[in-house]
């Protein structure tokens, strides 16, 4: 738009077009109105739900504190949309600007923006997958169901996978007195997002909860009796566990299938953009009209060498949708870039988890801050001389100061004392992450490189 | 009803929510928060005084017309 009041007539009676109606999505039409924009909003969203809140869904509510159904996102504005929620955009025609939805319909658009995010990775076995008692935890029905059938106080839950969700989900079970077997394919829990180093600690937390923890073991099979209900495991390493819930938790892929032919640089770790939230064609070429926000955009990271940064964390959903609103509004030199430095929160058996930065990055770590045998500390990851990432376990306070460090590249080991330093934090260590070749959970901050098309990287499941 | 999202980026565990709004803001652990994604009408007040005191400002609640706001799969 060339400054020939084209802009100003969009702004006037635009359409706009979002897909993907949860966080980001809902973010980003407040953001649109907030600023100005008066012509038609159409929100299309594959859930029947309108926008709700992910994170209280393997917290409260598997805790049983509030329910599935009442996590909907609070408003901060009224966003004047036309909702077509419960039904999926199943295509895209970037030439003639219009997404088709599965119902056959077809919707125009001027401006898109795709928020679509990610989903939970299926147990591979689909017949097994199928049996009663055998769960993911993504969407709100996916909680609801869960909640319900841990009321019921199942013997045994077995939960596959001991990334934060797995993690969280292992914690809940305990706080309601079940007992629980977390089986994960790595050293030890968190180990693709933290590390072995702080692995470790999580390892102990679970169980000193009681977690019955198998690391470094694969489920083969998942049982089923007579009537399909699920009742056991074998595990890689010739034992069985007997369990009547099993909680498949591991990882998300991003739901960027329905592009496929669109011409969009779309692909297993999302969809190229610019810094600015707008998205790459698959040649390289910056469209003008659509853009991603959320767990299914990835974007260049001024922190990370302008590498394609994914992220699966709330507050990138939030601030990347603010970003992508502004930009669909403004003129090219009045666009702003998404800069802001990865954070994210667990809570699991009683402790805070915060970081900030990139620890996946890390190749050393240095315990700043307190102790990792009183689980009470500040890890600092470091990459190439720099401060790349912070984690705390109940020290969240601590954190800003880290994030600056971060934000100004400054050199690792930090050359200062600081609070509450022990003898174990005189030195940095070996951070001890996997091999990034073995598949796992994985972190979920990933860099995927300088090429915008992404048709190299295929997942291997871990059994 | 009233409908609550609390950034826990933002949160430090302050703890002023609990203590305004104990019904709705509970702390678990020693600085993990635990919230009521939704609370009652009659809650408002406390909620909203909650919210104003949080010194990071990290609880965002409706804005008191937007929920009304019609939500379906009409076309």
């Amino acid at each position: 738009m060339l400054g020939d009041g084209s802009l100003e007539r969009f702004r006037r009676e635009g359409r706009i077009v979002v897909v993907g109606a949860s966080l980001a999505g809902l973010r980003a039409a407040e953001t649109l109105r907030d600023q100005g924009f008066a012509g038609s909003l159409t929100m299309i969203g594959a859930e029947p739900h309108e926008p709700y809140d992910r994170p209280p869904l393997s917290k409260q509510v598997l805790l049983g504190r509030a329910s599935a159904d009442r996590t909907a996102l609070p408003r901060r504005r009224s966003v004047d949309a036309n909702w077509r929620l419960g039904v999926p955009a199943t295509g895209l025609d970037m030439a003639a600007k219009r997404v088709r939805l599965a119902d056959g319909d077809e919707v125009p658009y001027d401006r898109l923006l795709i928020s679509t995010g990610v989903r939970s990775r299926p147990w591979p076995h689909e017949d097994q997958a199928e049996l009663d008692g055998v769960f993911v935890l993504r969407t709100r029905d996916d909680g609801a169901a869960l909640a319900r059938r841990l009321a019921e106080g199942p013997r045994r839950v077995l939960v596959i996978g001991a990334g934060f969700t797995g993690s969280e989900i292992a914690s809940a079970c305990c706080e309601r007195g079940l007992a629980v077997t977390v089986a994960e394919r790595g050293a030890s829990p968190l180990v693709g997002a933290l590390g072995g180093v702080v692995g470790a600690v999580a390892a102990e937390l679970q169980r000193e909860h009681g977690v019955d923890l198998r690391c470094g073991v694969m489920v083969t099979a998942l049982e089923g009796d007579a009537s399909g209900r699920v009742r056991a495991a074998q595990l890689s390493d010739g034992s069985t566990v007997e369990a009547d819930v099993v909680i498949v938790s591991l990882g998300a892929t991003r739901n960027t299938e329905w592009l496929a032919g669109s011409g969009l640089a779309a692909g297993p770790r999302g969809i190229a953009c610019d810094a600015g939230c707008r998205a790459f064609d698959i040649r390289g070429i910056v469209t003008d009209d659509v853009y991603a926000a959320g767990d299914v955009a990835r974007c260049p990271h001024p922190l990370f060498g302008y590498q394609f940064l994914s992220l699966e964390h709330w507050g990138n959903a939030v601030s990347q949708a603010g970003i992508a609103a502004h930009n669909m509004l403004s003129e090219s030199t009045d666009r702003l870039p998404h800069m802001d430095v990865p954070a994210f929160w667990s809570a699991q058996f009683g402790v805070n988890i915060k970081s900030v930065g990139a620890p996946s990055l890390g190749t050393e770590i240095l315990v700043a801050q307190g102790s990792l045998k009183e689980h009470r500390f500040v890890g600092v990851y470091g990459y190439q001389g720099r401060v790349i990432g912070a984690v705390a376990f109940d020290q969240a306070r601590w954190l800003p100061f880290y994030q600056e460090l971060i934000e100004r590249t400054a050199p690792f080991p930090p050359p200062f004392p600081t609070v509450d330093r022990r003898s174990d934090g005189q030195r940095p260590v070996d951070a001890d992450f996997p091999d990034p070749s073995v598949p796992t959970h994985g972190p979920t901050v990933t860099l995927s490189g300088y090429s915008p098309a992404d048709r190299r990287m295929t997942f291997t499941p871990a059994h | 009803m009233l409908r609550i999202a609390v950034d826990l980026n933002r949160c430090q565990g302050y703890a002023q929510c609990a203590f305004l709004a104990p019904e709705v803001f509970a702390m678990h652990g020693e600085e993990s928060l635990l919230y009521s994604p939704e609370a009652d009408e009659e809650q408002r007040e406390k909620v909203m005084q909650a919210a104003a005191a949080c010194p990071v400002q990290a609880i965002l609640v409706d804005t008191v017309d937007a929920p009304a706001e019609a939500v379906s799969g009409a076309r």
